[in-house]
């Protein structure tokens, strides 16, 4: 068959197409997360939010009712507030959450995440929590001005063995 | 069954990427890469875990050793472990490529109802796993890539409401992530793949002789292939992972990365949204309702031998056999409904199907209620006496392959069958003793066969290859098989012309 060549040459063509595919797409176009000239902050955290009310010294009456494998002196109820965050980025809003304490009897952790891209540069950071049932105000703040390297992570935590509000 | 009632209309997208298939054979339909999608994948899980086992035994383990052990392969050994690692990416990047093709092949030609239900559900949940395979798979070199990947996936994952602890927060350390973390990577990277592997055995559960390994030579140069890219473009590492720093990423591997920057793009609940809808979708396919499904083959108990020649051709094992009850001691085949795909190719297997049994009405051990072989004797019968003497011709094809009823006249008698398998052997040797010229065999090519080994068995059997075969005394010069697919006709005109030359040259030289 005349057509014999071309049709070799043609199956050649089309298996080195199939390979630069691969090739190629398994390494380019470079992907950039985020631009160079960008920074990113995250803020997470994972605490437990202060106990809504004290424990209770329980009266005889209310021990008797209870079955004999339960009779502790004091109750303490579980529940905790859930914890608010807000996050200023030079004066203004970056951002505000406020999380349920988690598991059924809302006994847990609360838990936030997000990340931010900022330009590189200093900027003003003010992180301020409310982790109790107080009805307005904060019992944490921090306030101060932060270096961001180009592509740096920076991170807002809390920390209770490290104080509260952390940065790194 | 004469070609101007062909059975079954094929739908025009499946015409249309049959026609880009057949194509594509230009040498041979068994180095059409297009035809053996699902094999080519499997040969690329066997490439994978056998590199995949000499990278485990070099890499360390460890958060802190684990960059080094591997980047030590691609600088120091570049010549076995730098390329074993390349041929383990690159063999990643074909398996997911191949498997998304097979997939939509499988798809366009309308292959997931019915008796190949079970085949689709099982192959659409090997995809979840594939995707974690490969993307786990990253993690492992913590490279930036890997970091990025991993972070990535913790904050696609904590879109669920799933771990107490965000899983996110493993990611936030100042230095790096804990030991701990890295063994659940080596675990999720090594269980899914076997996992896999066993899904994988699911998938071709339902097929008689799945096909898992490609014919050799298209084997071979995927296999080159592998080297080649591996040699002509070494995978190599990223920097170090840097938790303090977003990653440089200029090598990224699209093919097997894809999500993250789509979640980046849009949201994680749009991803999530889409990647579950089109499970869904997919899992919903089959079903979908269908036009009334074609009747499936039907056994004649009287004409059963209980020779298991069915059983042994049939591709979706469908037929099992039991006792026979009217014949103490012989044994009777049974069809399984569900898993019958009505491609007649039992019929062409069964003995009794022979046309030179005696009896008014040919009723033979398994045949389709649509096209029963009777109908096709008869038709035959009265074609050969309606041509005129030394100008007869007659054509078998089947419904998928080349439309042989394009090729019908007055000395061209043609029979479209649903699948050239269903054409037991001995009715070209009883075409030609009842006066026929010369008998051309038309189906799909190989590996093309609509019912996976039709034309596989039909080439053999009339070869002599296997039961039941065409006598060797047939005068082999008198007939002659063409395997054409559905844009095939030229073809398939053209050897009935060689055959037609051939028959003429003999009948002068006699
Ligand atoms: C890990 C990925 C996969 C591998 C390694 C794989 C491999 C295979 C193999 C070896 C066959 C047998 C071919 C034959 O013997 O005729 C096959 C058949 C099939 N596969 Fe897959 N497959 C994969 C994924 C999928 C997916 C995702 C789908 C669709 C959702 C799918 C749908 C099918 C169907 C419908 C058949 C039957 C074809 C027929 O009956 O003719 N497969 N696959
Ligand atoms: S028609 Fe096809 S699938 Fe059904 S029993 Fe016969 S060979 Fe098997
Ligand atoms: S091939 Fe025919 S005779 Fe043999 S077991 Fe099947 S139906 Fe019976």
């Amino acid at each position: 068959m005349s057509m014999r060549p071309a049709r070799w040459f043609g199956q050649i063509l089309l298996y080195a197409a199939f390979a630069t595919v691969i090739v190629v797409f398994s390494q380019w176009p470079p992907y950039r997360p985020l631009a160079p000239d960008q920074a990113l902050l995250k803020i997470s955290f994972l605490h437990h939010g202060q106990r809504l009310q004290a424990c209770i010294e329980q009266t005889p009456e209310e021990l008797a009712k209870l079955p004999p494998n339960m009779r502790a002196p004091t109750r303490c109820p579980r529940e905790r507030a859930p914890v608010t965050i807000e996050v200023d980025l030079d004066g203004r809003p970056a951002y505000r959450e406020t999380a349920s304490p988690s598991g059924l009897s809302r006994d847990g952790a609360a838990s936030v995440y997000r990340s931010i891209p900022v330009d590189a540069g200093a900027h003003r950071l003010q992180v301020r929590i409310r982790d109790s049932a107080r009805d307005g105000g904060f019992d944490h703040q921090r306030d101060e001005v932060v270096q961001f390297a180009p592509l740096q992570v920076r991170v807002v935590d809390f920390s209770t063995e490290q104080g509260g509000i952390t940065i790194q | 069954m004469n070609a101007a009632v062909a059975s079954m209309p094929i739908p025009a997208t499946q015409r249309w990427w049959q026609r880009c298939e057949d194509r594509l054979d230009l040498l041979s339909p068994r180095l059409n890469p297009l035809r053996h999608l699902g094999s080519i994948a499997m040969l690329m899980f066997w490439v994978l875990l056998a590199s995949g086992v000499y990278l485990y035994a070099a890499i360390d383990t460890s958060v802190s050793g684990a960059y080094a052990s591997i980047d030590r392969l691609s600088r120091e050994q570049w010549w076995l472990g730098g390329i074993l690692r390349s041929v383990h990416r690159y063999a990643a990047d074909l398996f997911v490529l191949c498997t998304l093709l097979h997939l939509l092949r499988e798809w366009v030609l309308g292959r997931f109802r019915g008796f190949r239900r079970m085949t689709w559900w099982t192959g659409t949940a090997l995809l979840p796993l594939l995707m974690v395979s490969a993307i786990g798979g990253f993690w492992l070199n913590w490279d930036q890539l890997g970091q990025y990947s991993a972070i990535a996936t913790a904050e696609w994952l904590d879109w669920w409401p799933l771990f107490a602890t965000p899983f996110m927060r493993n990611f936030l350390g100042v230095s790096s992530i804990s030991d701990r973390l890295f063994s659940l990577f080596v675990f999720v990277h090594l269980g899914v793949p076997l996992l896999m592997l066993f899904g994988c055995w699911f998938h071709v559960r339902k097929l008689a002789q799945p096909i898992v390994w490609p014919p050799r030579a298209l084997g071979g140069v995927m296999l080159s292939m592998l080297l080649l890219t591996a040699l002509s473009a070494p995978v190599l590492s990223h920097a170090p992972a840097d938790l303090a720093r977003v990653p440089v990423l200029p090598a990224f591997d699209w093919l097997l990365l894809a999500v993250h920057p789509l979640v980046a793009a849009t949201s994680a609940t749009t991803v999530w949204l889409a990647l579950l809808s089109m499970l869904l979708l997919l899992l919903a396919l089959p079903l979908w309702p269908q036009r009334s499904p074609p009747a499936v083959a039907e056994v004649h108990a009287r004409h059963c031998s209980g020779c298991r020649r069915c059983v042994a051709d049939c591709p979706y094992d469908a037929i099992t056999m039991t006792a026979h009850p009217q014949r103490p001691g012989f044994a009777l085949a049974v069809v399984d409904a569900d898993a019958c795909a009505s491609c007649g190719i039992c019929v062409g297997s069964c003995p009794s199907s022979t046309p030179f049994r005696s009896m008014a009405r040919l009723v033979t051990g398994i045949d389709m209620p649509q096209q029963p072989i009777d109908t096709l004797r008869r038709m035959l019968r009265e074609r050969l006496q309606a041509m005129p003497p030394g100008h007869r011709r007659v054509v078998f094809g089947c419904d998928h392959g080349a439309p042989v009823g394009a090729l019908e006249a007055a000395d061209v008698a043609t029979f479209s069958l649903i699948c050239i398998g269903q054409l037991p052997p001995a009715f070209v040797e009883y075409a030609l003793r009842d006066g026929a010229d010369m008998v051309l065999v038309s189906g799909c090519p190989e590996s093309g066969c609509a019912f996976r080994l039709g034309q596989r068995w039909a080439a053999a059997r009339l070869a002599g290859e296997r039961d039941p075969k065409l006598r060797a005394a047939v005068p082999a010069s008198r007939w002659a098989t063409v395997w054409a697919g559905a844009d095939g006709l030229a073809q398939v005109a053209a050897a009935l012309d060689t055959l037609q030359q051939r028959v003429a040259r003999e009948k002068t030289a006699r």
